[in-house]
């Protein structure tokens, strides 16, 4: 072999290992090309096998290379799949059985028909939406405290996809939901509000921890933004060029700065957002609330005034002198550490008041300054302090919110335009100290070979900045191949195992090809044409043939497709770490069915929670909610839910578009011996000792029947007759209630542990 | 770019054609030869996911790039920073100095937000002396670690980047300040695999149950490495690993006819349905049963005699618990885990430092110091690499922000300079690798970075830092991100 051979062997297995681009430019590039809209395969037998045209493309790639598909799978199965897979729940008895006996040619669509409308799909969905943003109920960090009211994005999320809010209108809420709100300064949120959507950009870690760089991690979280808009919408990895252009994909440093100047130019904020229960109380007592705090204030606004503005003058001065005074620095740093410490509260709001200039402060953001004022303010002069009798002022203060509590009300974490912007610099180097150019809010995309249309209002304004709500119009145009292309491929993930382009998370030049991708631009131009609508793309996806077809490993794909990429069968997938816990949940006849709300925590060992920083505890649920759906479960960021990491749950500090599925003793270990299984297992028990007189077989074809959803094997119900009598014998006599109990509490375990259980075949 | 090492793809690809062969062709055996073979490759679990080692067992050991020194690491994770210039780095000049404001000099250009011009000196009211044949100083404060200075490399010029805990930590353990990268446990587990039948690869091991300044099981996660790697904890009390324990009241067998039936069931199962995965539960089931049955004697301190027990300071009450993590440690390294994080906290003597770091040495002095002769004396020092340190150093000025009364003085943070140890695994004891200035201010010989650190411990491994990597989102990520530096002195 001489030498250029070989070297050109070299290139080609290069080449094949990274699935890179390596002869092709970034204007070349598959993913940056206009989506067009392909022509649908005409293949032979496509009328007999096909449900709609997903089975031309797949067909034709089976065909090409010589396979056909499997054959498809059974009624139960296909129930077990497509509800696991739509709402993330098995489906009942009764509703297996419906589906057997119907004879209806629309039973099938009937069942999808069903599943879309349950208020479950939208629990089912959110969690890979909170995936992308690293949804949490803590700030993370060392002091890791908690955000009461994290939850209102989780449930805003829950909410859109059950209604299929339009997934351009959904990202536009979320990117920029403040400026679309029609909400009036000072009124509170309504449940419906678009602003609920920026918890989206919420989702940042907050580092509260003495001695931290208010700008350092206030940066971090802007980076932290820009990051999550480059996966989640363009499937590129932008964050590659915070310290350096891209080495891989066409995105310049300057160009990330651009972005990140969007998010440059926002700051967090909670606002009041009563509960519907909250609500008409909230309405009626504030103005009291705010009346009675008016007339205590009264008699002390000289000094509180004069005192709180030396005080004012003194961080501001020490912000912009550092180093000079410690005692200033301290309390400014202070100041930005723990406002709304455990309350989840923007970090940095109360710098931003202070930053402010008095009339343009809102009367809220007065109130909530005088309130920390009053708290910590005394430092500026004690003696004045005192004589001003400040601290009883705080005391009256504090007793009229107690004795108003309706007043009070839940709050919801969102995103509004800086009250004092700053300019964008790039960050030489990554390093925010180190100022580059100067640049402004504006889109990545100057290597898309069609431009994406300038949103209107941009096209009509002729000066002024891109806003965060053009930048959303800009996403979803229809001149952006990216966000249609990258959204409905991870759908095909959820419902294949594995998206169309493997690296969901990388559509850039060193990310997988595309394994259909004519497949992937019909299916990202549906997606566009309906109006970006989620549940439609959702029910072409599974009423495919494809989708329905066998799991069943093929000896003959073997060598040809091992790893099914043509898609000659489906694929049996390990469920996720939080449809593992509802799947027992609802075996076991405890899963509580009700909808949103507050964080709740399952039994655990306390000592998860204390292996992090040490002040957090976990304080496990009673009643209803120890048996909630896993959304629902408490996610506290240093020390996540132990079971949900055993079963590859990311962590909640970093984007995840697709989840690893490993298989490992922990999980055995988990599903074994966990106390919380070992409850489920007990009440599944009481529903297979609940029918009187049954044999041993007969009860064990019921539990196999409760927990597989399918009839046992004669050799399945005799290994499991055979395990009874053998625990019988091991038990002793006499045989009793108790021992009873044990025993069919083990048999139940036994079927919730075995791979099948937890597998969507 | 960094080339990927070829053989482990080449060897993945082969074994992955091997064992596709075996359950297409034994699946009426009930994958017996396969259970058998992937008892033999050490295999815990098949790994489902799309990224990694392929149909391959994660955990299957795995040849390093060259020849090691060390094939396993106990690092001894000082969290919370311990102060060097009370315990390694004498400043016989900050005498002088004391109570005196900081020289200018020193401040010129400091990032520090922690470091606040109006701090004074506070020269360190301990007594160093010198030990060991080559003549290492310590202070007071630990005996015991000075009487193994001779098997000792201390190296005073550390430096970070950060000097909040938790992004320090981060950056010591997984190679960046931030959340979402591997850590060093896990690079090390995915580059060798492990030899331990019955334990993970990576077991993290938490000496305090109460309230410290540890930043959590970030700090031992996988990240985007698969879950296989990442690091497991065992508790000190209580049930080790968590749900190791049978359910309440459950006896041996009940809990092996329970996974006798499960692993039965599965089987008849792969009969109809040949995917590897099942077969990789019925491993899963079976190592946890091991697992379960193996841990209680690895926790069994009754085979050691009782002057080893004595000798690690078991039994005291000051240093019970760390010690009996330190002897675990060792117990484990004997059987075959690759990387052991022990993590004792908390160090971070903002005030009253004299009181608080007595506290913390006469916990951990004679365990550390035992563990190393322990396993000099059994053969195993010399495969083993100790690590010793926190996650950045404590200020030469006493701390402001508190306002502490004279005798209640503490030190801040300081990211510029810190001292760590390491021993065994190749290591060349009884030397002193780089230098501070008179105040401990910072590195003025030898300065050796966090990442470089972590570069040297691999290369004890015989990994290349450069080449140890693992793509995600394109691009090559490695535990030293784009920097460090192999401290070849260390083993000179």
């Amino acid at each position: 072999m001489n030498l250029s051979t070989r070297h050109m062997l070299c290139l080609v297995v290069i080449a094949s290992r990274f699935g890179a681009d390596l002869s092709l430019t970034a204007a070349d590039h598959w993913a940056f090309q206009p989506i067009i809209p392909a022509t649908i395969p005409d293949v032979n037998e496509a009328e007999a096998w096909s449900h709609n045209p997903i089975d031309a493309f797949v067909l034709a790639r089976l065909n090409a290379a010589g396979f056909s598909p499997a054959k498809m799978t059974d009624r139960t199965t296909l129930i077990r799949r497509v509800s696991l897979d739509l709402v993330g729940l098995p489906p009942t008895r009764e509703e297996r059985d419906e589906f057997l006996h119907e004879t209806r040619p629309d039973a099938y669509e009937r069942v999808i028909d069903r599943l879309l409308a349950s208020p479950h799909y939208g629990e089912r969905w959110a969690r890979l939406w909170l995936d992308l943003c690293h949804y949490g109920d803590t700030d993370g960090h060392l002091t890791d405290q908690l955000r009461p009211f994290a939850w209102r994005y989780r449930d805003w999320v829950i909410q859109s996809l059950n209604e299929n809010l339009p997934f351009d209108e959904f990202t536009l809420f979320q990117l920029a939901g403040d400026l679309i709100s029609r909400r009036d300064e000072g009124e509170p949120i309504r449940d419906h509000d678009p602003v609920l959507g920026t918890g989206f950009l919420r989702q940042t870690l907050s580092n509260r921890e003495g001695g931290a760089d208010l700008e350092e991690y206030r940066v971090e979280q802007v980076v932290d933004r820009t990051s999550l808009v480059g996966t989640t919408w363009l499937g590129l990895t932008v964050g590659c060029a915070r310290c350096h252009d891209h080495k891989y994909d066409p995105v310049t440093q300057a160009e990330f700065y651009q972005l990140y100047a969007f998010f440059d130019r926002a700051e967090e904020i909670n606002l009041d957002a009563p509960l519907a229960a909250e609500r008409e109380a909230y309405l009626k007592t504030r103005p009291e609330y705010e009346r009675r705090r008016r007339d205590a204030l009264a008699p002390f606004v000289e000094a509180l005034e004069a005192l709180q503005k030396q005080w004012e003058q003194k961080l501001l001065y020490a912000m912009g002198h550092p180093g000079e005074d410690h005692v200033w620095d301290r309390q400014w740093e202070l100041l930005g550490l723990i406002w709304g410490g455990g309350l989840g509260e923007g970090q940095l709001e109360g710098t931003e008041i202070v930053k402010l200039p008095w009339l343009r402060r809102s009367p809220r953001q007065q109130d909530d300054l005088v309130d920390y004022f009053l708290e910590r303010g005394s430092v500026t002069d004690e003696k004045q302090f005192t004589a001003a009798r400040l601290g009883e002022l705080r005391q009256q203060l504090v007793a009229i919110r107690k004795s108003l509590p309706q007043a009070v009300v839940t709050r919801a974490p969102v995103m509004r335009g800086s009250s004092s912007p700053r300019p964008t610099h790039v960050h030489e180097r990554g390093d925010f100290r180190s100022r580059g150019q100067e640049v402004s809010p504006a889109p990545l995309g100057g290597f898309l070979s069609q431009q994406p249309g300038l949103p209107p209002a941009i096209a009509d304004r002729k000066q002024g900045e891109w806003t965060r709500r053009d930048l959303a119009v800009w996403l979803m145009s229809p001149g952006n191949p990216l966000p249609a292309r990258v959204t409905v491929n991870r759908m095909w993930q959820e419902f294949f195992g594995r998206g169309i382009v493997a690296t969901s998370d990388d559509f850039g030049t060193r990310g997988a090809r595309p394994s259909h991708p004519e497949l992937l631009d019909w299916l990202a131009s549906e997606y566009l044409q309906s109006g970006w609508n989620t549940k439609s793309i959702h029910r072409k996806l599974v009423s495919s043939a494809c989708y329905c077809q066998s799991s069943l490993p093929r000896a003959d794909l073997q060598r040809g497709d091992p790893d099914n990429r043509l898609l000659a069968r489906q694929v049996s997938l390990r469920v996720s770490a939080e449809v593992v816990r509802d799947l027992t949940l609802a075996t076991s006849g405890l899963l509580s069915t009700t909808l949103g709300g507050p964080g709740v925590y399952p039994l655990q060992d306390e000592r998860v929670t204390k292996e992090a920083y040490g002040s957090n505890i976990w304080k496990t649920s009673h009643g209803d909610d120890r048996y909630r759906r896993s959304i629902y479960t408490f996610i506290q960021r240093t020390s996540p839910f132990a079971q949900s990491i055993t079963f590859d749950a990311p962590s909640p500090a970093r984007v995840c578009s697709r989840r690893d599925r490993s298989n490992t003793p922990l999980q055995a270990l988990t599903l074994l011996n966990d106390p919380a299984f070992h409850e489920l297992s007990r009440n599944f028990a009481e529903i297979l000792l609940k029918p009187p007189g049954l044999t041993d077989r007969e009860r064990v074809e019921l539990a196999v029947e409760q927990g597989l959803l399918r009839q046992g094997s004669q050799d399945e119900i005799d290994r499991l007759v055979g395990f009874v009598e053998q625990h019988r014998t091991a038990a002793g006599n006499p045989i009793n209630d108790e021992s009873e109990r044990g025993l069919w509490t083990d048999l139940a375990s036994i079927l919730m542990n075995l791979h099948e259980f937890i597998v969507r075949d | 770019m960094t080339p990927v090492s070829l053989p482990f793809h080449e060897h993945q690809r082969q074994e992955l054609q091997r064992r596709c062969f075996l359950t297409q062709s034994t699946t009426g055996l009930g994958g017996i030869a396969l259970a058998s073979l992937l008892q033999r490759d050490g295999a815990a679990s098949g790994h489902g996911g799309t990224s990694g080692h392929g149909g391959i067992s994660p955990l299957a050991t795995r040849q390093p790039h060259f020849t090691p020194r060390a094939k396993n690491v106990i690092f001894l994770f000082m969290a919370g920073a311990p102060s060097q210039l009370d315990l390694f780095d004498p400043k016989p000049e900050m005498r002088r100095l004391h109570q005196q404001p900081v020289p200018a000099s020193f401040l010129q250009g400091l990032n520090d937000s922690l470091i606040k011009g109006s701090a004074r000196v506070m020269a360190s009211p301990r007594t160093f002396t010198r030990h060991g044949q080559c003549g290492m100083d310590f202070s007071d404060y630990l005996p015991h670690m000075a009487t193994v200075a001779d098997d000792l490399c201390m190296i005073r010029s550390l430096h970070t980047d950060t000097s909040n805990h938790d992004p320090a930590q981060l950056l010591m353990q997984c190679g960046v300040p931030r959340f979402g990268s591997p850590s060093m446990g896990s690079w090390i587990t995915y580059g060798l695999g492990s030899e331990s039948q019955e334990l993970p690869g990576f077991v993290v091991l938490l000496s305090n149950n109460g309230p410290g300044d540890i930043a959590g099981t970030s700090l031992w996660d996988s990240a985007f490495l698969p879950a296989p790697y990442r690091g497991v904890t065992f508790r000190s009390q209580g049930d080790p690993i968590l749900h190791l324990a049978s359910p309440q009241g459950y006896t041996p067998r009940r809990q092996r006819d329970r996974i006798a039936a499960i692993n039965d069931l599965n089987r008849l199962r792969l009969q109809s349905q040949p995917d590897p995965e099942i077969t990789s539960r019925i491993e899963a089931y079976e190592l946890a049963f091991r697992m379960q049955t193996s841990a209680p004697e690895l926790l069994d301190f009754a085979q050691e005699t009782p002057s080893t027990l004595a000798g690690y300071g078991i039994g005291k009450v000051e240093s019970d618990t760390f010690a009996r993590n330190c002897l675990l440690a060792r117990r484990m390294v004997e059987r075959g885990v690759r990387f052991v994080q022990l993590y004792h906290y908390t160090w971070d003597d903002h005030s009253d430092l004299n009181t608080k770091l007595k506290e913390n040495c006469d916990k951990t002095d004679r365990p550390v110091a035992t563990l190393i002769r322990d396993l000099k004396q059994r053969g195993m020092l010399d495969d083993t690499l100790i690590v010793w340190g926190g996650e950045f150093g404590r200020t030469p000025m006493n701390e402001v922000r508190r306002g502490n009364s004279p005798e209640k003085e503490g030190r801040d943070h300081h990211q510029d300079a810190f001292t760590m140890l390491l021993a065994g695994g190749g290591v060349r004891g009884g030397q002193v690798i780089g230098a501070t200035d008179d105040l401990g201010f910072r590195p003025i010989k030898d300065p050796v970075h966090v990442n470089d650190l972590q570069a040297t411990i691999l290369h004890a491994l015989g990994l290349n830092h450069e080449q140890l990597t693992f793509r995600h989102q394109g691009r090559d990520f490695r535990l030293t991100d784009v920097a460090g530096n192999v401290v070849l002195q260390v083993f000179e």
